[in-house]
Order: structure tokens, then C-alpha cells, then sequence
């Protein structure tokens, strides 16, 4: 395809970037010929942070194999708004079995695959937060203690967004859900860790596992690139904000899974056969109140009757994670030396 | 060739020479003998080009033979009891994307109490999730019955299972002629699925069907699994031209044509049943017994016919509707709805109790002396002594007339 190039008006957002880039160092997403593998016509709600990572993950990962992939897809949002029957806004094939048996989907269709001799075909099993860290977590861990050939992406939306909002193993404490209302004296989720499963993944000791999110284009492609280098069982965690579930603004979707880095909400890194072998370094760290104000789910902390208490044991979770992955002051990873 | 081999074993060797593509099993009593030795075949590379998966659980176990189907493998699994029943959210799953899954059920009875032994309480509770299920009257049988339902399912695009009682056949040791690997190739053609995921030609596979749609989905799929009576009809006559014995098909009789009484049942019940009959008719008794092989989809039609002359029709079965009554009595009473037979229905050998020729006549008798009510579902080989006193020492004696007896 012909390519022209275009005058550059940096508006004062990352987003730009990408076009100040070599055309071969650009983002899968700003090439012409990306696969589209999710197209138009879906029904995601305006700013949908998991439409997003779909879209950038299974287009890189169609990139990195050729175009060899085939996809299971857990019950769930993503699901839901993606194939209402006539229509389907899928250009990969694309299987979606039940809720809580994903894993197990693909690691069938990597056995079949392999039984076929198709070794050539990539199997790219892809859920909610609910579907992998809840009801899904049975055949994953199976499926990462095999090392079956599958690359599992769980879109973390923090909360079983496609059923009204109700909590899941993944949503933050003290978020307002469907049933954890901002009510009594420990409004909210209740306060736990939560289910921490990029740490549970790489416990399993399996190739590759990596967190991501949808504010780093660049970052997310890579490690889709770079999680296709291996075989075996990997694991992809990648934060996607929800307007609708987190009732922030739609046009907030990129900045809260930026503030969710730069505060330590959320831990961005990579690992290999269980060790830590990166992380994406805090270039300008935010206090997580920046991050949860945004939010019309953390409301409650900041109203009439704030919780200072609360938030600032939110900010300890925060702290906890920076100084467990040292995400200050660690070196930026180059991304250019890789894949 | 016959051989003296124990049915779980005949069953893995004439699986392993329908050439799967991925066996993915959880073991779970009475079904293990048989996954363990398709994952002996599989490490000892007799059965090439096949993954044998371990899965984490009976759900791992369907949901990957999903996966398998999908691209365009024949897949294969065995459970039985609770296994079935933790399958139980894949079940109408597997059948509404019309996967050609096939699946032993080595049926075993469900708890609590927890039971390992057999009856048919496992697969009658998942009778309406749109599998077709063939039921084994032997181990040959069983053995035959594998090769079939591979050619059935992949034929009609519709899963099947084989239904062989759990010890009863499973861990029996037989003479039993397993089909050598040149007849079953010849018989089952390689697998040609209907649609397949492939990176050529993507294509969604499992979409959100709304209320616009969704009955004539399921109208269709209903008027399929009744197509699919003719398909298991055909399979079992090839089979009985290629290799020259009577297998399979919808039901078959015994000694029924002129029968005055005749036993309806499922699975190897019918061998005892046969027993009773030949003892009976010494004595002169026209009596005769038909076994149903196929339980789903029902074949109302060779039943009413193969019942059409028979006044007194009883049903023997070894699991029953709890708070209703009989399951496969209701669907042989409506068979019969427009002729005059009597039809008794009783349950017997639940978790395990042996069903004897012993019982089976005294069941005749009883049904001829007057001592059962038709229509009403008896408990045959219930010890009465105790329910009595336990029930007795629960509630006082109500009267009028009681739903079971
Ligand atoms: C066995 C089962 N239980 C419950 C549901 C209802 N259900 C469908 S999607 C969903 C939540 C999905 O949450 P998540 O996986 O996080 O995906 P999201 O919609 O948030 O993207 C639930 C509870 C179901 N479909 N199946
Ligand atoms: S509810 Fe959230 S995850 Fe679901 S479509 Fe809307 S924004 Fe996306
Ligand atoms: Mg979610």
C-alpha cells in the first residue's frame, strides 16, 4: 500500500509519538495492513478499554504469526458486544464455548492443532477478569501447569462488568460494585488483596507472563510480539478501563490505565520461567488519589463523608507493588533492542 | 478375532483404532481402565497423531475436546457419574455448536450418598441435553457401538454418547472380537468437519443468539436429533453387513415378536432379562424382552411397533424421576398411548444392586398374580422391612394412596 506522509501537530499527549517513529518502529495499530481482527459494528460502549486491548492484541499477535491465529474467547463482555448473531465484528476465527472453560477451549485447540501437524496455527485464548480469575481458573492453571501451547490474555476490567457490574476477584478494595455498594462502615469491596494472577502465573514458573495496559500501544504489542517468540503456556494481564463499570468519563479510558500505572495501582512488568525480568519504570509518580478520583466507583472516599483512612491504604497497596517490582527509579526498558 | 479381554480394555483398543486425534479425560470410577490405556497407547506410540491431554477436571476434559472439534479433530472422552454431571454446563454446549464429540459413559450412580457403583441415574439426568445416547447390552456391543457413533456423530453433527454399565461391563472379562485396525478404517471414513476454525477462512463460531432466533435454532437442532434416527438405523445395518453381527440400531428384541409380556430396558440389564425370558418360556409363558439402545433421540415409532402385539408391557429401569416417578416407563407409555397394553414401570439396581433373572421373575410373577399397579413406579428390590420402619419413625402413617411402592 502507498504510504503519505502527513504533517505533525503534536497535541500534547503521548498519542502523537508513534508518528515522530520510523515507519518500521511504528505501532502494529498504525499500519494500513493490520488485520482489523476486530472490525466495526461491535456494540462496546463509547470508551470500552477492553474493545481496545482486543483489538491491539489480537492484531499484533496476527502480525507476529503471519496471520495464523485462532482464538477462544470466554463468555463476557468482550463476548457479548462482539456477536449478535447475524453479525459477528470477528476477522479471526473465533470460538466462543462458555464463561469458565476458555483455557481448556484453547489448550484443545492447540492439542488439535498439534495433532494435525499445524503447528503453524497459534491458539490465542483471551477472557474477562471474572473468566480468569474466578470461574476460569481451574483450566488456566491447568493449562499453565501442562505448559500447553496457548497464549492467555485476560482483559482485567476489574469487575463482571458484561452482568452489571458485580465484583470479581480482581476488583480493587473499597470499589463500589453492584453488590458492594458504597454502604456501612467498610463501604465498597471489601478489603483484600484481591487475586493477584500475573504473580499467580508466573508462580507456575511457565515462559512468559507480562501486565500491560491500554495507555502503552507500544508496550502492549511488543509483549504480544514477544510472548509469540515462545511456546508453551503464557500469560498476558492487561488493565482495561471500563467507563461503564468504573463511571468514569469515556474520554478518561487512556488516562486512568496511565494514572493506574504512574500512581502503583497497577504493576507494569514482564517475567520469564518465574523470575521478574522487567518492568515498566513510574516516570512521574501520582499520588493514587489522582487515579481513584476519577472515578465515580471511589466516590464514597471523597465525598461528603471522605475516607482519608481509605485511601490511604489504598496508597499503601500502591506502595507495596512500586517497591516490590522497584518501579522508581528503574531503568526504562528500550523497547527497540527487542523482538 | 475373539479374545479374552476386560470391556474397559476392548473399549480403549477400539477407540485407539477409530484414530482420535485428542482423548482428554479425568479419571473418575468405573471409567478409568479405559483412559488409562488410550494413555498407554498414546506413550507407547501405537496411536499416532494423537494428544492425550490430563486435564484438571471433567469440565477441562469436554471443554478441550470443544477446542479439538473446533479445528477440525475428532475428539474423544470418558466419565461417568459426578465427572458427567461436572460436565454438565459443557453438555448442550457441545451439541448446540454441533461438535461430533464422542464420549464413554461408564455409568455409575450419583450421590449423595456417593456410590461408585452402577445404575443410570448419571446419563438419565443429562437426557435432554441434546446428545445422542446409545446403550450397551454387552461388552461387544460396547466395543461395536464406539465404532458407530463415531461414523453417527460425525454423519449428523451431533455428539454421542455410549452408555456401558459401570463394573458391570467396564470390569468385566469377556470373549470379545475387537475390531481389527483395517476393518474400523474401512468402516469409519477420516473426519470431515462440518466447519472449522482455519486462518484461511475465519469464521465465528458460538454467537449470541437472541429471542428473535433462538427458537428456530432450536427447532431445527430438534428436528436433526430426530433425523439422526435414520442415520443410527443405517450405521448399525452397514455394521451388520461389514462385520456380519447385530449391533446398535434404535431397539432390538428378544423373543418379542409373539409375546404376550414383554421386559423393556437399558444396558446389560437386558442380558438377565433374556435369561429370565428363556426360563419362562419353558414354563410356557409368552414372554420376550426388547432392549432400547437408543435412549436419545427417542424412537417412538420402532417402539410402538416393536410393542404393537404385547399386552403387558414392563419397564425395568435403573434410575427414576425423583418426585415424579419412571423416566423411560413415561416415554414407553406414550409410545403405546394409542394401543390397549398395560404398562408396569419398576426400578431396580440402583448404586449397584445386581438385577438377577431371579428378580426379573418374580417381577413377572407379581405383575400376573396382581400384585403391582400399572402406571405407578415400584421399587422391585427395595428391602421393605427398613423403609418401613424408617419411614414409620419419620412421619405418621398417612392414608390414602402412596406416589411410590
Ligand atoms: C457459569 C456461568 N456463571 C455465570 C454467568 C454469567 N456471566 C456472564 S459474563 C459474567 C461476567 C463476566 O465478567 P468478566 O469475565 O470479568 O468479563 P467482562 O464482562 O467484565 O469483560 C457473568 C458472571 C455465565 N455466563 N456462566
Ligand atoms: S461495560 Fe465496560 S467492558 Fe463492557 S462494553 Fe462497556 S465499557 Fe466495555
Ligand atoms: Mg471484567
Amino acid at each position: 500500500m502507498t504510504i503519505t506522509p502527513r504533517e505533525l501537530y503534536q497535541i500534547g499527549t503521548y498519542a502523537a509519538g508513534n508518528r515522530l517513529l520510523d515507519l518500521d518502529q511504528r505501532s502494529v495499530q498504525a499500519h494500513g495492513d493490520r488485520t482489523n481482527s476486530i472490525t466495526s459494528g461491535h456494540r462496546a460502549c463509547q470508551g470500552c478499554g477492553e474493545v481496545l486491548g482486543a483489538r491491539f492484541v489480537l492484531d499484533a499477535a496476527m502480525r507476529a504469526c503471519d496471520g495464523k491465529v485462532v482464538v477462544s474467547n470466554s463468555t463476557g463482555c468482550l463476548e457479548v458486544f462482539s456477536t449478535p448473531y447475524p453479525e459477528s465484528a470477528w476477522q479471526v476465527p473465533w470460538v466462543h464455548s462458555l464463561f469458565g472453560n476458555g483455557a481448556a477451549v484453547a489448550t484443545g485447540m492447540a492439542a488439535g492443532l498439534r495433532a494435525q501437524g499445524r503447528d503453524d496455527i497459534r491458539v490465542v485464548g483471551q477472557a474477562g477478569d471474572g473468566g480468569t480469575v474466578d470461574i476460569g481458573f481451574g483450566p488456566l492453571s491447568g493449562m499453565f501447569e501442562r505448559n500447553d501451547d496457548v497464549l492467555f490474555v485476560c482483559y482485567d476490567n476489574q469487575g463482571y462488568m458484561n452482568t452489571g457490574v458485580q465484583r470479581s476477584g480482581a476488583t480493587p478494595a473499597s470499589a463500589a460494585t453492584a453488590n458492594t455498594k458504597a454502604l456501612g462502615a467498610e463501604p465498597g469491596n471489601i478489603f483484600g488483596q484481591g487475586k493477584d494472577l500475573p504473580r499467580i502465573a508466573l508462580a507456575h514458573e511457565i515462559p512468559y507472563v507480562a501486565t500491560a495496559t491500554v495507555a502503552d500501544l507500544h508496550d502492549l504489542e511488543r509483549k504480544v510480539a514477544k510472548a509469540m517468540t515462545f511456546r508453551g503456556a503464557r500469560y498476558l494481564h492487561v488493565l482495561v478501563p471500563c467507563p461503564l463499570g468504573w463511571r468514569s468519563a469515556s474520554h478518561d479510558t487512556i488516562k486512568l490505565a496511565r494514572l493506574a500505572t504512574e500512581s502503583g495501582m497497577f504493576g507494569v512488568f514482564e517475567g520469564e520461567r518465574g523470575d521478574v525480568t522487567a518492568v515498566s519504570p513510574i516516570r512521574r509518580q501520582v499520588p493514587a488519589e489522582d487515579y481513584l478520583r476519577l472515578q465515580g466507583r471511589f466516590a464514597h472516599l471523597f465525598g461528603e463523608h471522605p475516607r482519608p483512612d481509605i485511601v490511604a491504604r489504598l496508597q499503601e497497596q500502591a506502595d507495596r507493588t512500586i517497591a516490590r517490582l522497584g518501579l522508581l527509579g528503574a531503568e526504562p526498558h528500550d523497547h527497540t533492542l527487542e523482538v | 478375532m475373539l479374545e479374552q479381554v476386560e470391556g474397559s480394555r476392548a473399549v480403549a483398543d477400539v477407540v485407539a483404532r477409530c484414530r482420535p486425534q485428542v482423548v482428554a479425560a479425568y479419571p473418575i470410577s468405573p471409567q478409568t481402565h479405559i483412559v488409562e490405556a488410550l494413555s498407554d497407547r498414546v506413550r507407547a506410540g501405537d496411536l499416532q497423531d494423537c494428544t492425550y491431554l490430563m486435564v484438571e477436571s471433567e469440565l477441562g476434559a469436554l471443554s478441550a475436546c470443544i477446542g479439538a472439534s473446533v479445528v477440525g479433530s475428532r475428539a474423544y472422552t470418558a466419565t461417568a457419574s459426578q465427572g458427567l454431571l461436572y460436565m454438565a454446563e459443557a453438555l448442550p454446549n457441545v451439541s448446540g455448536l454441533g461438535l461430533p464429540i464422542v464420549m464413554t459413559v461408564a455409568n455409575r450412580a450419583i450421590g449423595a450418598p456417593i456410590n461408585i457403583w452402577n445404575d443410570h441415574s448419571d446419563v438419565m439426568s443429562q437426557r435432554d441435553c441434546g446428545w445422542i445416547q446409545l446403550f450397551a447390552s454387552s461388552n461387544q456391543e460396547a466395543v461395536d457401538l464406539h465404532v458407530q457413533a463415531f461414523v453417527i456423530a460425525e454423519r449428523t453433527s451431533i455428539p454421542v454418547m455410549v452408555c456401558m454399565d459401570g463394573f458391570v461391563l467396564t470390569h468385566a472379562v469377556e470373549e470379545i472380537d475387537v475390531p481389527d485396525q483395517q476393518a474400523v478404517d474401512s468402516f469409519l471414513p477420516p473426519f470431515v468437519p462440518r466447519q472449522v476454525l482455519d486462518p484461511d477462512e475465519p469464521i465465528t463460531i458460538g454467537s449470541m443468539v437472541g429471542p428473535d432466533t433462538f427458537t428456530e435454532v432450536k427447532y431445527l437442532a430438534a428436528a436433526d436429533q430426530l433425523a439422526a434416527l435414520e442415520v443410527i438405523d443405517e450405521v448399525a445395518d452397514d455394521f451388520r453387513a461389514s462385520f456380519a453381527r447385530e449391533s446398535g440400531g434404535l431397539v432390538r428384541g428378544y423373543r418379542s415378536d409373539d409375546a404376550a409380556i414383554v421386559i423393556v430396558s437399558l444396558g446389560s440389564v437386558h442380558g438377565s432379562i433374556c435369561d429370565a425370558v428363556d426360563g419362562l418360556r419353558s414354563e410356557g409363558l409368552a414372554v420376550g424382552a426388547l432392549a432400547v439402545t437408543c435412549f436419545r433421540p427417542w424412537p417412538e415409532g420402532q417402539v410402538t411397533s416393536a410393542l404393537a402385539r404385547a399386552t403387558t408391557v414392563i419397564v425395568v429401569e435403573k434410575a427414576f424421576s425423583m418426585g415424579s416417578g419412571s423416566i423411560v416407563g413415561n416415554d414407553v407409555r406414550l409410545a403405546l398411548a394409542d394401543l390397549g397394553a398395560t404398562v408396569f414401570t419398576a426400578v431396580a439396581g440402583l448404586g449397584g444392586r445386581p438385577v438377577t433373572a431371579d428378580i426379573i421373575r418374580r417381577l413377572v410373577a407379581d405383575v400376573r398374580d396382581g400384585e403391582l399397579e400399572a402406571d405407578v413406579l415400584h421399587f422391585i428390590d427395595v428391602d421393605r422391612s427398613v423403609v418401613a420402619r424408617e419411614l414409620a419413625e419419620r412421619r405418621p402413617a398417612r392414608a390414602g394412596r402412596e406416589a411410590i411402592r
